[in-house]
């Protein structure tokens, strides 16, 4: 990718009115306030978001898989009710700051975090804390579609159930069509929830993955490039979704593209070799970044 | 474009060519090796199998037929002397009336009943022939005044009567008439006399004797006495009930034990050190697991020998890592991105096993659980060592009753010195076991081919 103007992105998806109403409002909406600089660390800080509030909050974290370090002390907040996106080079440690932030790095061996992640003032790894219950506080939507190889339905409603978040199965039908719909995917699926969910098209079931995860109503919804198998029309849907889900959850996506970024996210968090180098709103860090390896790597010099 | 860089450029490529095509041919000639070895390698093995299954079907299908006489049977009072059956009378208490049948159907037992059976040979004889005692008794199965005196017990009135009875011909009349015997042997050398023969081929050609369906294979137990008569019932029912103890016993512990230990033991040496062992419990020689049931369960625990429940346990033991390491295998296959689907939204370690990972598994450890009870049941050395090849003339009621089992009823066939008859009986007998193996194998791919489709 060579060009980081938002407007080759929005003739992908021309087609749609409502998408580029949509694109619009992100740019309208986009709070840009001048502030100082927090030089608390090596990383360059913007001007920030500082109306929102930071309920996710990530201090000195370092993510290590054996002896090898894979994220060297990356502090970030996360605006609440926006969605923020990582960028960077393949193998910088996207993957692994967002697996942190839903404890699925637990689940890898020899894998070690330290540093501090608090959400709502909380430790997240906080030895008392029930990683069951934090997980269904914070979602996550895999880079690969992943649905359960069960009806698309049960693909939907399996989350609340366990959760035990319906009282009935008229509770139960309404959640999962709500969370269909809110995915984008209702009007495809409605008359087929009974059939499997591997059997829908790659696009469709990585909305089905996006509507499994807000079944439970997360309060953060972490996405693994959400799009990368996917086509233009297909990515063009699943953008559309993030803003809308941006008005309910606190969204981090990874992203190779700098168009969807600009396109989806309010604020933008560079990665470089396991170390956050440059964050700050998304425009200032596409259109005037400060640091050099930021520039470079949206100019598409690395990569 | 004529320039020198683009000439230059076509002869790289037309080197590089052929280059390519030479390396080509080579490729495409190992490959077409690999193709011919394969294929050699499947019409042999498929050779073998048919050549297998034609050997045993040519050999065993004669033995579910046997010849039968269509006799005339009188049931002679001058024979049958033990009067009428007790009825019970008013005011005879239960246990009287018992007694006193007991000692009517002990009489009735101790009647000449091989009088009957020559009477009723000589009367089916044709006209003008002699018969005496022996030829007489020689033509038919030892098993008929068994079943005459049954057939009187069981409807008295028969008394004075004459009545059509099929007789099992004896298996040397059997195997005189199917010719599975040389009929240019001299005399000293035959199984039957010449009068027998001679009586035999007569009834044979007036069609009173001809060849039925050996429903006797299925009904009956082994017998000595009677070698026509002999069948597989104890076996094939000793055969089941190991069967049902490996299910009821090996599917179960194998399956959890797998699960723990893929899914929830910690990883470390002691661990590690189980999965060894398991797997050299798989190698183990099954002969040694008869051992060690002798050992172990008749010997320490003290359970009966020649007992199914005792096959069972050690079929059990033989057939647990089988269960433990397909279904590990079958557990590791499962992919990661569906276990952190499950973790994703909050579902504990143990939902994402039960709910996500096990159910795709299902149709995989199913497969390998009747793969392995099927392997069981063909398991022959083990038994010998707990005595499950002890003749036994009765259908075992429990599985603590004394019986044998299918591959040992075959194994004790095989021995037996009436070579002549056996041999087709050793034939059908297998193809009873691989009819059974046959059935259990295509249950697996049916159930497996159902629940795949379903998920
Ligand atoms: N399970 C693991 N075990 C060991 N090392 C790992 C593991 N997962 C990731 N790493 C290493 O950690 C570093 C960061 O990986 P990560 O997956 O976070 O990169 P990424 O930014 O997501 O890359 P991509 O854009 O290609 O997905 C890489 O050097 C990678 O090799
Ligand atoms: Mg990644």
């Amino acid at each position: 990718m060579t060009s980081s103007h938002p407007s080759d992105a929005q003739a992908v998806s021309a087609s749609s009115s409502a998408r580029d109403a949509a694109l619009h409002d992100v740019g309208a909406t986009k709070p840009v306030l001048a502030n100082p600089l927090t030089e608390k660390d090596e990383t360059v800080r913007s001007p920030d978001l500082e109306t929102r509030e930071y309920r996710l909050q990530a201090r000195d974290v370092c993510v290590f898989y054996g002896e090898k370090q894979a994220l060297f002390d990356v502090s970030l907040d996360v605006p609440e009710k926006a969605v923020t996106s990582l960028i960077g080079p393949s193998g910088c440690g996207k993957t692994t700051f967002l697996r942190c932030i839903n404890r699925m790095n637990d689940t890898i061996e020899g894998c070690r975090v330290t540093g501090k992640i608090t959400l709502d003032g909380e430790d997240i790894y906080d030895p008392s804390l029930d990683v069951v219950e934090l997980r269904s506080r914070v979602g996550m939507v895999f880079q690969k579609p992943n649905p359960f190889p069960k009806s698309i339905y049960e693909n939907v409603a399996y989350g609340p159930r366990i959760h035990g978040l319906a009282r009935s199965r008229t509770e139960m039908d309404e959640i999962v069509e709500a969370s269909l719909k809110r995915a984008g995917l209702w009007s495809e699926v409605k008359d087929r929830l009974r059939e499997s969910g591997t059997g829908l098209s790659g696009g469709q079931q990585q909305r089905l993955c996006i509507a499994r995860a807000i079944a439970v109503s997360p309060e953060v919804i972490l996405m693994d490039e959400p799009c990368s198998a996917l086509d233009p029309i297909a990515t063009a849907v699943i953008e559309e979704l993030i803003d809308e889900l941006r008005a309910h959850y606190t969204i981090i996506i990874v992203t190779h593209s700098m168009q969807q970024a600009a396109r989806v996210s309010q604020k933008t968090a560079f990665f470089h070799l396991g170390k956050l180098i440059e964050e700050g709103p998304t425009e200032v860090i596409m259109q005037t970044p400060r640091h050099k390896k930021t520039q470079d790597y949206i100019t598409g010099r690395i990569g | 474009m004529a320039s020198p860089s683009s000439t230059s450029i076509k002869a790289q490529a037309d080197r590089r060519r052929v280059r390519v095509r030479a390396s080509l041919g080579r490729r495409h000639l190992v490959e077409w090796l690999f193709r011919g070895a394969g294929l050699t390698a499947i019409v042999i093995a498929l050779g073998m199998v048919v050549g297998l299954f034609w050997i045993m079907i040519s050999k065993g299908l004669p033995a579910f037929t046997q010849a039968t006489l269509s006799a005339e049977v009188t049931f002679d009072p001058d024979i049958i002397t033990a009067g009428p059956p007790p009825v019970r009378e008013s005011g005879q208490s239960e246990a009287d009336y018992r007694a006193a049948r007991m000692a009517w159907e002990g009489q009735v037992a101790r009647l000449n009943w091989n009088a009957l059976v020559e009477q009723a040979v000589r009367n089916t004889a044709p006209a003008g022939m002699e018969v005496d005692r022996r030829t007489a008794l020689a033509l038919v199965s030892n098993i008929d005044r068994h079943n005459l005196r049954d057939m009187f017990v069981a409807n008295p009135h028969l008394l004075g009567r004459t009545v059509k009875v099929d007789l099992l011909a004896s298996a040397n009349t059997d195997n005189w008439l199917k010719g599975t015997i040389n009929r240019d042997l001299p005399d000293s050398r035959q199984q039957l006399s010449a009068a027998t023969r001679q009586l035999a081929d007569a009834l044979y050609a007036d069609g009173k004797i001809r060849f039925t369906f050996a429903w006797q294979i299925f009904t009956n137990t082994d017998s000595r006495s009677a070698p026509a008569a002999a069948g597989l019932a104890g076996a094939f029912v000793g055969s089941l009930y190991m069967m049902l103890i490996v299910i009821v016993l090996a599917v179960p512990i194998g399956a959890a034990s797998a699960i723990y230990l893929e899914e929830f033991a910690p990883k470390n040496r002691f661990t590690d050190f189980i999965e060894v062992n398991i797997n050299n419990l798989a190698a183990v020689p099954s002969i040694v697991f008869g051992l060690l049931g002798a050992a172990v369960f008749i010997r320490y625990f003290g359970l009966p020998m020649s007992a199914p429940i005792v096959g069972g346990l050690v079929l059990t033991l033989m057939t647990l890592p089988t269960i433990i390491i397909a279904t590990r295998s079958a557990l590791r296959a499962v992919p990661m991105s569906l276990r952190q689907a499950a973790l994703g939204i909050g579902a504990s370690h143990n939902q994402t096993v039960f709910h996500h990972v096990l159910p795709v598994t299902f149709p995989a450890i199913l497969t390998a659980s009747i793969i392995g009870v099927a392997q069981a049941l063909g398991e022959t050395a083990p038994l010998l060592l707990i005595g499950m090849n002890a003749f036994v003339a009765a259908i075992p009621a429990t599985p603590f009753d004394k019986s044998t089992a299918l591959p040992a009823q075959i194994f004790l066939w095989q021995g037996n010195e009436n070579r002549n008859f056996f041999e087709a009986r050793t034939s059908a007998a297998i193809m009873v076991l691989l009819a059974l193996m046959i059935t259990l194998n295509a249950l697996a791919i049916f159930l497996r081919t159902r629940l795949e489709r379903r998920v």
